[in-house]
């Protein structure tokens, strides 16, 4: 540090031992204010093995732990297809997504082509159009194009996004120029160069990408559930919120039902976590 | 997808190699392929974004009936609007919630990143116990809070009884439900926003702050004259995206927590056209409130870009 080199070394004794006690200040309140922001998710995943005369104790542990809650909400509620339908939807729209999103950044980043720029600054200007606004017309549009009711309903208009494709151009413009050059030099269409150098190249920015629509697609809920009627159809979310409006009273199936649709994301996030916290910051700015 | 995109761009060069000199087409090449690349994420933007946002200016002009009829009606949805007292309620809900969230949201989420911008023990744990609910579905937060509000037995209550304060209906208050959709908010998403701070506070140099303690500056002085104005950009960034998906989002939410009660006072405006164009089947009317909310979106965000000239987050390279 260059703070060492400068200051002689009797000053530097005290300020070092005033930033350990502040630094286990903060570690004091960064503990109390971590567990509170955790408790309701403990809360509720505690709730989830309660019986039902025991799910509104203050008690921290449940008095009588049971699995019934789980076994009940998987057998006895069509909630296994939900999380079916979820996975399908999230997984191919994640895929999809990536693939398009890709090529597209590619193109933008790397490839010359009158109105590259015009052509971003557009793409990027959709980021203002949120999903919430545009649901009715959109609702519409899908009802024009035949598809409401089904997995391509759901899917295809949940794809397109802008936030890929920024993120992804960024990641491509960092890329050295010769990579592909020496490619293209070889006699390599720009699919081989993409395919061949840049995919492979993505790797580590796909998987925190994927991770990040993986998620928002398994926690969606407006469009699925505006855009499906029959419950075969229903997503996990759409399917744990009907739940508890019919069976308002019984808030221990509730809970299991939200831990079972929760874990999947919360397991992603822990063996994830360093790459979503880099995407979310590169995201934050540039 | 994969083959059909393949097949496309071979004959797509076998075209060109016909029909130009090989000297002319590297550069037409290039062009193509770019089309070729953009293809399905451009179209795909344009009918499900860019579209919708065109329908959705155009049917505020007609009243829709059901899925058959449109009749073109003028300003009438427009003029409605401001006649209907539901709306205008909506509207007022929605600007309280925004004034508070807002700077709520902020202010909570830049005291977590300065809180723990500095590594101590376990401080990697700590980010994560921030940012968990982030990954949680909003279905299943507004379950989990209106669960630990419930009136008489829910967990909040009975720990606030421990205490010897006794709860009003949390949820069930019209004066209430919506500070308890704001509280829940921030909870939130105050892990999301705090992980883009600590980016902006890591782009500031440490030497900055080295020579700020020599000059003997306290806590607050380097807050105010170091972090502060280098964080500007930052801090434009999060005003702006967080007004505009906390002026659009969260109807998952109040859908689970309040259904838009007690007494609409929970109706946020997301929410009121969700409501006329799914339950009340006014498609039109929806959309004449959804181009509404577009514009003041609009004269939001250039509204900051004017006045703080911190939009600088694009200067495209090359």
């Amino acid at each position: 540090m260059p703070a060492t080199d400068t200051t002689p070394a009797a000053p530097t004794r005290p300020a070092r031992a005033r930033t350990t006690r502040s630094g286990w200040v903060r570690f004091a309140v960064a503990l109390v204010l971590a567990v509170a922001a955790v408790f309701p998710l403990l809360w509720m995943l505690s709730g989830s093995f309660r019986t039902p005369d025991d799910v509104f104790s203050p008690s921290l542990l449940p008095a009588h732990p049971t699995l019934h809650n789980f076994s009940y909400v998987l057998t006895q509620v069509a909630f296994p297809r939900y999380l079916l339908n979820s996975l399908i939807v999230a997984v191919v729209v994640t895929v999809v997504a990536l693939f398009f999103h890709s090529m597209a950044a590619y193109a933008l980043a790397r490839l010359r082509f009158p109105g590259r720029d015009t052509l971003f600054v557009l793409i990027f200007s959709t980021l203002l159009i949120t999903f919430p606004v545009i649901l009715v017309p959109l609702f519409l549009i899908v009802h024009t194009l035949g598809i409401l009711d089904s997995y391509a309903g759901i899917i295809i208009p949940s794809i397109f996004n802008a936030f890929g494709i920024f993120l992804l151009r960024q990641f491509y413009l960092s890329l050295p120029k010769e990579l592909e050059e020496a490619a293209i030099v070889d006699g390599c269409g720009y699919w081989r160069v993409y395919w061949k150098v840049i995919l492979p190249l993505s790797r580590p920015v796909f998987a925190a990408l994927a991770v990040l629509f993986f998620l928002a697609n398994w926690n969606a809920f407006l469009w699925p559930m505006v855009v499906t009627t029959s419950t075969d159809l229903s997503l996990v979310q759409v399917g744990i919120a009907a739940f508890q409006q019919q069976h308002a009273a019984d808030w221990n199936f509730s809970l299991a039902a939200s831990t079972i649709a929760a874990l999947p994301t919360l397991g992603l996030f822990v063996i994830f976590q360093r790459r979503i916290v880099e995407s979310i910051k590169t995201s934050g700015f540039k | 997808m994969t083959g059909l995109a393949v097949g496309e761009r071979r004959s797509a060069r076998g075209a060109s190699r016909t029909r130009t000199t090989p000297r002319l087409s590297r550069r037409g090449r290039e062009r193509l392929a770019a089309g070729l690349f953009l293809a399905p994420d451009v179209l795909g933007l344009a009918l499900f974004v860019g579209l919708p946002m065109v329908v959705c200016i155009v049917l505020g002009f007609f009243q829709v009936d059901g899925f058959g009829g449109y009749t073109f009606i003028g300003l009438d949805n427009y003029r409605r609007m401001f006649a209907d007292p539901l709306f205008l309620g909506s509207l007022k809900t929605t600007l309280l919630y925004l004034v508070v969230l807002i700077p709520g949201l902020f202010v909570v989420s830049l005291a977590l990143a300065l809180l723990i911008r500095q590594k101590f023990p376990l401080v990697g744990l700590f980010r994560g116990a921030f940012f968990a609910p982030n990954v949680i579905s909003l279905v299943v937060i507004g379950l989990i809070w209106k669960f630990m509000l419930t009136d008489q037995t829910g967990f909040v209550v009975r720990v606030l009884g421990f205490f010897g304060i006794s709860s009003p209906s949390w949820l069930g208050s019209p004066h209430l439900a919506l500070w308890m959709v704001v509280a829940v908010t921030i909870w939130f998403a105050m892990g999301y926003y705090m992980l883009i701070f600590l980016a902006g506070l890591q782009d500031i140099p440490r030497e900055y702050y080295e020579v700020a303690t020599i000059d003997g500056a306290g806590v607050w002085q380097q807050f105010r004259h170091i972090t502060w104005p280098l964080l500007k950009p930052t801090s434009f960034f999060i005003l702006l995206t967080s007004t505009v998906s906390m002026l659009t989002g969260g109807i998952d939410l109040i859908y689970v927590m309040t259904s838009g009660g007690p007494a609409n006072s929970t109706s946020l405006i997301i929410y009121y056209i969700y409501e006329q164009a799914f339950v009340y089947g006014e498609y039109g009317y929806a959309s004449a409130i959804g181009a509404f909310i577009v514009a003041i979106l609009l004269v939001w965000s250039v509204g900051l870009f004017a006045l703080t000239r911190g939009g600088r987050f694009n200067d495209a390279r090359d």
